[in-house]
């Protein structure tokens, strides 16, 4: 295909050099680092990220203005956080002039729509200073994670401490150490059907985008896509936020990347295929024009 | 008329001679010659989407004096009668009431080569669709429909009110389709696409139809847009899925049209770097 990657300037694997939020992030701290480094040097006002909600494991998107609220809503919850909802907010109530934002792939597709179509963000598009993709194969509504922790892994959401998915497994871990890795043949019926025509992987529209895919353990891969980007990520690494590694030098490396990349665009697309004669001489919806 | 003459007498003495030189010169070029004509028509809406257009503050400075000619306009421009033109910039539905509107909204597809629709008024009725007569001065003005039940409109630009830079956006758009070269036609065309699209898929908005047309559709994955887009802050989100207050809903279309389920064009949002770019330079 070629196109699965996106366009990028430069691809590392990245670790964090800062400990404490290593210690609660998912994989590299990515996200949370950068952030937190953008925050500190007033690249960007605040950031909407995936902060704890009302209930375990549900998360609810905040404006983080302080890197105490970033490290709050470290690490993957694997369900859905509208995190676009508050874009227009952060300039108002907030009222941010450099916006960050984190988001799986389609919510990049909407913040990018958003500054060439901004239909209802007035003032918004030219306010949004970074935007961090996250790698995403598919997503689940915060029910099915109730579901498969309650049900699948038997553990209350309450009592898991982690959630990971990788190596063909959704792994729930808890707090007392019980580690239940459920096949991914048991989880895909509970993912969001919307996640089924998704075309993008690795957040192609991005500033920067990240996943553990590819990274050895407790490293992530990183694309830096955009000039504003670039200018970050550049100006973080002299800053001595990340250790990196050169992709190519590293095991799985893009290899995967690229093959977990085709893999979702491929089966995707033929859903996307199969919506043009789902009913009998009828067919659904398609977005994309 | 002796006060005029001595007025501008006075202010012709005072002129020195090389400020009046560099006026002269300044006529001669024609600066302007590949402008497109731009009316901005109003209809029955609350001139919100001027003020929009106007909201571009320098911006629409710069596309006056670059890109477009302001021919028509019941505040900016001197034209009582609606003048051939490029494009036609319609605020507000249309009163069928009143012999007038239905008269300029029928003569504005006439005289205008592309019609564009703004504002959640004129693309989708909004919140004159609620309006039941009685007003003052004419409380027989009960009946209002979006432009598009009355006249082939070419794009839509949703919203309550629609946003300068859309405003913007399209202005340019239109400035590259009918001056710009083969590639700038060609993302013109390929920018305006989803608008001509949403023109030509009907007049009637509202919340629901985040319902039927994208989570019905098995389409929504949450991401928020809606919420955000919002005017009235009708939309909150309940377990990652939109849920609207639909007695608030206005009916503007902003939600739906900035869903990124209900078009996405990867054929310019993959752009957005360089499309983002070629604005910012041709406002400079």
């Amino acid at each position: 295909m070629g196109a699965e990657l996106g366009k990028y300037k430069s691809c590392v694997s990245a670790r964090s050099t800062d400990k404490a939020i290593l210690a609660g992030a998912q994989d590299g701290g990515i996200v949370t680092t950068l952030f937190a480094y953008a925050l500190e040097t007033g690249i960007i006002d605040g950031a909407i990220v995936a902060g704890p909600g009302e209930l375990p494991w549900k998360p609810k998107p905040i404006v983080a203005t302080t890197v105490e609220e970033l490290l709050a809503a470290r690490g993957t919850k694997y369900n859905i956080s509208p995190n676009v909802s508050l874009i227009k907010e952060a300039t108002r109530s907030y009222g941010l002039d450099k916006v960050g934002i984190v988001g799986t792939p389609c919510q990049m597709q909407a913040v990018r729509k958003g500054q060439l179509y901004p239909i209802g963000l007035r003032d918004v598009g030219d306010k949004i200073a970074l935007a961090i993709g996250i790698f995403c194969m598919e997503n689940f509504p915060y029910q099915s994670i109730v579901q498969l922790a309650e049900d699948h892994a038997a553990m209350k959401l309450e009592s898991v401490a982690k959630m990971e998915i990788g190596k063909g497994k959704f792994t729930f871990m808890s707090e007392r150490g019980a580690v239940v890795p459920l096949p991914l043949k048991v989880t895909h019926k509970y993912e969001q059907p919307g996640c089924h025509v998704c075309l993008d992987y690795v957040a192609n529209l991005a500033d920067v985008s990240t996943g553990s895919v590819g990274s050895p353990d407790g490293w992530s891969t990183v694309f830096v896509r955009t000039k504003k980007g670039d200018d970050v990520w550049a100006k973080a690494i002299a800053a001595g936020c990340f250790e990196t590694k050169a992709i190519d030098s590293v095991k799985p490396g893009l290899e995967l990347v690229t093959k977990l990349a085709n893999e979702k665009i491929g089966k995707n697309q033929k859903t996307v295929e199969e919506r043009k004669t789902f009913g009998v001489g009828k067919g659904l919806r398609i977005p994309y024009i | 008329m002796g006060l005029l003459s001595s007025v501008f007498k006075k202010n012709d003495q005072q002129k020195p001679a090389d400020v009046a030189k560099a006026e002269t010169s300044k006529k001669e070029v024609k600066p302007v010659v590949d402008k497109i004509t731009v009316g901005h028509v109003h209809m029955s809406g609350c001139t919100g989407c001027l003020v929009s257009l106007a909201d571009n503050y320098g911006g629409l400075l710069t596309i006056l004096d670059k890109y477009a000619d302001l021919v028509y306009g019941l505040t900016l421009a001197d034209v009582r009668h609606i003048p051939k033109m490029d494009v036609a910039l319609v605020e507000g539905s249309v009163c069928i009431n009143d012999k007038l509107s239905v008269e300029e909204i029928k003569q504005t597809r006439e005289k205008a080569a592309i019609v564009v629709a703004v504002g959640g008024c004129a693309s989708y009725g909004n919140i004159t669709r609620f309006c039941r007569g009685g007003q003052q001065n004419q409380p027989q003005h009960e009946a209002f429909l979006p432009i598009g039940d009355l006249i082939k409109v070419d794009v839509y630009i949703p919203g309550c009110a629609p946003t300068p830079q859309m405003i913007r956006n399209v202005c340019i758009m239109a400035y590259l389709l009918l001056k710009g070269s083969p590639e700038q036609k060609a993302l013109a065309t390929n920018y305006l696409k989803p608008l001509m699209m949403a023109a030509q898929k009907g007049t009637s908005a509202c919340f629901c139809d985040l319902m039927t047309e994208v989570i019905d559709q098995g389409l929504c994955m949450g991401c928020g847009s809606c919420a955000a887009a919002c005017p009235v802050r009708a939309i909150t989100h309940e377990f990652g899925k939109p849920q609207g207050t639909r007695d608030l809903c206005i009916k503007c279309g902003a939600c739906y049209n900035q869903c990124p389920r209900s078009w996405f064009s990867f054929d310019v949002v993959s752009e957005f770097e360089s499309i983002s770019e070629l604005i910012d330079t041709v406002m400079k």
